[in-house]
């Protein structure tokens, strides 16, 4: 497959509101489900391993007219609940047998049980992910919560999960998280090669469809890029955080890399990453996903941290990245990035990393004042910036 | 300009002093030699941190009190100019603001610095990185204690086991290095006691809202009544005594027929009966308690009076299973409560109450609130067959209080509901046909 096939593939599925890859998956065999999850982490192999497709649903962006969603939200309340709850509301999550709301942050929390309310007889599940981190407590806490969400599921249609179907679901997810590893590698190796836009986009569509189906489009497009002949540009490189939960219009992230700026690392479609290597295949099952959440998530403001742990990671990723300077992008009235935004800008300025800071909604549609400011701190590092 | 004094309640007056003595408290807290912990209202475990002898700093309320001061303002302003985005909660900026002042609390006495940061994760995302904050500000130990939301309506044995082993295995060791004290639980079961005590006043006190007339306002008259409790308070003769000597003067009221003491004195006629969901603005709580009195509205339920402890659907403190008691306590907090639960206790307070509307106060700082109570406004719509009002303000950041456009809102929402009661007595049908005749 050529490189541009891949990527009009993935955005077709991507941003496909009406979700014809999942009703096909669904049609292809009796009985089959599908269960929906929120931003920002979810445990998909608890899901895969019980027979059911994990759908990522991400809001609908600026592709869909909100009628029903605005009237459940006040104006300071951020803008993927509003567009969700209007795909809900419109038909187009029918094709979905169950619904998932992991922790993120009071919004999400409480849109599960808008859900209950809006939609009464739908399974609705609010996931409470640990904060607490210790095995004992915190492990058992989630070890817990994803038994009886294997329940759940169970209950509504799905094949029990035992030890065995889970081991080979995480060995699956593991190997997505290999293929996602290695198309971060090159971004940072060679943006111009993979640039953000392509692998969000390839991300976003590993949401919808099944991980092997996913595997086999990030085998094509790493061999497809890494062979391109791309030219590098004279661009910076920056590394893009507070995009967690309500993604940027596709706009957004090419106007910021038509701005001069490579963009090589961000915490774009967080769910691919979150477990940052690979989740042990031996052993309980359970046990294994629920350290793997304790002990090998990212640092990401919706979860506890411990003092710096969260600025030093960013800092970390700078470096590692080999990036000049990072750009907070966070949507308007999001509590979690906004939030831990000043203790990141903290870390930045010890370590003398610039930065730059806006607020988007899913639906922004002005670029242009995002330009001129992504493309003046690009002139800035370009100009000013020690070698 | 001069203030005109407000008449209070004797309880108001004791209340404030009680307030104003833990104030003190906290400012010789160095040279007392106590320990200081910083926690949250929702999910505070006050019984055992005065079993370690350790003071309590709840922000929320140093910046409610900021707020009724008229010092919040300012203090947003430095927050925001620190970096603090306008978009985030002006309970956490009001507090980082009057640090970066200087830290002088709102009775004017020094607030001490945190031995150790209690993150009672109760209910709010935000108290996470308020703490994750004020840590990076002071750089002390957290305690964290997460406490498990109640998605579904029910607390399940493994939440409770979750919580209590959070006490036993992060909290408890957090304050014995703190304070340099061993966990009593002797002493612990002793105040748990003296707080069930003080919660069965206190559910006498906000039930006798039922009779008509209500002899309290359980909204803002409420705010008063839960201070001791939601505070420093619990578990203590003094908080105990309080919500004895209050009970015994709402049963003075009761028995005499009267309504609730407003600032302007007893009030004389309870027009309208309403149930209010979600907290009050603080920067203009007198105006806007006013906009209900000079109405004759009485709220006469309230779920703002919940956020720290809900003991009027059974709860209490159980000084027979100490820990788990707290890990009840903490998990049954109104904010922890998914919508639905919210729902049906909304619904059970109009139809106990005999409220006549119910009105929500949908403030821009508290998403844990605010979020999907539109949705809730329909569905109670639904329920009760009661039409509902909407009205929205903010807790401390003045700039998000529109005095006007709230009382236009308020007024039109009374006239309707008086509407409404003239056409059941007198059935437009009706009136038609007698004009026919």
């Amino acid at each position: 497959m050529s490189l541009e096939s891949i990527i009009a593939e993935a955005e077709r599925l991507a941003f496909d509101l009406e979700f014809q890859g999942v009703k096909r998956w669904k049609e292809a065999a009796p009985g089959r489900r599908a269960i929906g999850y929120m931003p920002v982490y979810a445990p998909r192999e608890v899901i895969h391993a019980a027979g059911m497709l994990p759908v990522g649903i991400f809001g609908g962006g600026d592709r869909i007219e909100i009628i029903r969603g605005d009237a459940c939200f006040q104006s300071y309340i951020c803008h993927i609940p509003r567009s969700t709850v209007e795909l809900a509301l419109s038909g187009r999550l029918g094709c979905l047998d169950g619904m998932l709301f992991p922790s993120t942050c009071d919004v999400i929390r409480n849109l599960s049980g808008m859900w209950k309310i809006l939609l009464p007889g739908f399974y609705a599940r609010y996931l409470d992910l640990p904060q607490n981190f210790d095995r004992r407590v915190g492990g058992r806490f989630h070890r817990t919560e994803l038994l009886a969400l294997a329940s759940d599921l169970a209950l509504l249609g799905g094949a029990p999960v035992t030890e065995e179907t889970l081991r080979a679901s995480i060995a699956l997810y593991n190997e997505n998280r290999r293929r996602v590893r290695a198309l971060f590698d090159l971004r940072r190796r060679s943006p111009h090669l993979a640039p953000a836009v392509e692998a969000y986009l390839l991300l976003r569509a590993g949401c919808v469809v099944p991980v092997e189906d996913h595997n086999r489009m990030l085998d094509a497009y790493l061999e497809a890029a890494g062979a391109g002949d791309r030219p590098a540009l004279d661009n910076c490189r920056v590394v893009l955080r507070g995009a967690f939960c309500e993604t940027p219009p596709l706009a957004l992230l090419r106007t910021i890399e038509r701005a001069g700026c490579d963009i090589v690392d961000d915490d774009l479609v967080l769910v691919s990453r979150w477990i940052r290597d690979d989740v042990p295949e031996a052993g309980d099952p359970f046990e294994a996903l629920a350290h793997a959440y304790l002990e090998r998530s990212v640092a990401n403001a919706c979860r506890y941290a411990g003092e710096e742990e969260k600025g030093a990671d960013l800092v970390a990723a700078v470096r590692q990245a080999g990036a000049e300077g990072v750009i907070f992008a966070a949507p308007s009235f999001c509590d979690p990035a906004l939030l831990d935004q000043p203790m990141l800008v903290a870390a930045l300025e010890r370590a003398g990393i610039p930065y730059t800071a806006f607020k988007y909604s899913e639906d922004t549609g002005q670029f242009q004042p995002i330009r001129e400011q992504a493309g003046t701190f690009a002139d800035s590092i370009k100009l000013w910036s020690q070698p | 300009m001069t203030r005109e004094r407000a008449a209070k309640e004797p309880s108001m007056v004791r209340q404030k002093e009680l307030i104003a003595g833990h104030y003190r408290r906290l400012a010789r807290a160095r040279e007392a030699g106590e320990a200081v912990v910083y926690t949250f209202v929702p999910g505070n475990l006050t019984e055992l941190l005065l079993s370690f002898g350790a003071a309590a700093v709840l922000p929320e309320i140093n910046a409610l009190q900021s707020g009724m001061r008229g010092k919040s303002a300012d203090y947003i302003a430095r927050a925001e100019k620190a970096g603090h985005s306008e978009d985030v909660c002006t309970y956490v900026k009001c507090d980082l603001g009057m640090s970066l002042a200087g830290n002088v609390g709102p009775t004017g006495e020094p607030i001490p610095r945190p031995d150790l940061l209690l993150l009672s994760y109760t209910g709010c995302f935000t108290f996470m990185k308020w703490f994750e904050l004020l840590r990076q500000q002071y750089h002390c130990p957290v305690a964290m204690l997460h406490v498990p939301y109640v998605w579904n309506g029910e607390v399940t044995p493994g939440m409770i086991a979750y919580v209590v082993d959070q006490i036993r295995s992060e909290v408890l060791p957090a304050l014995e290095k703190a304070t340099g004290r061993r966990f009593d639980e002797a002493d612990l079961s002793r105040r748990l006691a003296l707080s069930a005590r003080a919660e069965d006043d206190l559910v006498w006190v906000l039930e006798s809202a039922r009779n008509r007339p209500s002899p309290i306002d359980a909204y803002f008259g409420g705010v008063y009544y839960i201070g001791p409790m939601f505070s420093a308070f619990r578990g203590t003769e003094e908080g105990a005594a309080y919500y004895g000597a209050l009970r015994g003067e709402v049963q003075e009221r009761l028995q005499a027929g009267r309504g609730p003491i407003t600032p302007e004195g007893p009030m004389e006629e309870e027009r309208f009966r309403l149930v209010v969901e979600g907290p009050p603005n603080w920067t203009s709580f007198r105006e806007f308690w006013k906009m209900f009195y000079d109405e004759g509205a009485v709220v006469v339920a309230s779920t703002y009076t919940k956020v720290g402890g809900l003991y009027d659907t059974g709860f209490r403190h159980d000084p027979g299973a100490p820990l788990e008691s707290l890990a009840r306590y903490c998990l049954g907090c109104y904010t922890n409560l998914n919508l639905p639960s919210r729902v049906d206790l909304l619904e059970r307070y109009v139809r106990d109450y005999a409220a006549d509307g119910f009105l929500i106060n949908s403030v821009k700082s508290c998403n844990s609130f605010s979020a999907g109570q539109l949705v809730m406004l329909r569905e109670l719509e639904r329920r009760t067959g009661i039409a509902g009002g909407f009205i929205e303000s903010d807790l401390v950041d003045p700039r998000y209080f529109s005095a006007s456009n709230i009382k236009t809102r308020l007024e039109s929402y009374l006239q309707m509901i008086a509407q409404k009661r003239l056409e059941a007595h007198h059935p437009p049908a009706a009136a038609a046909e007698g004009r026919a005749s």
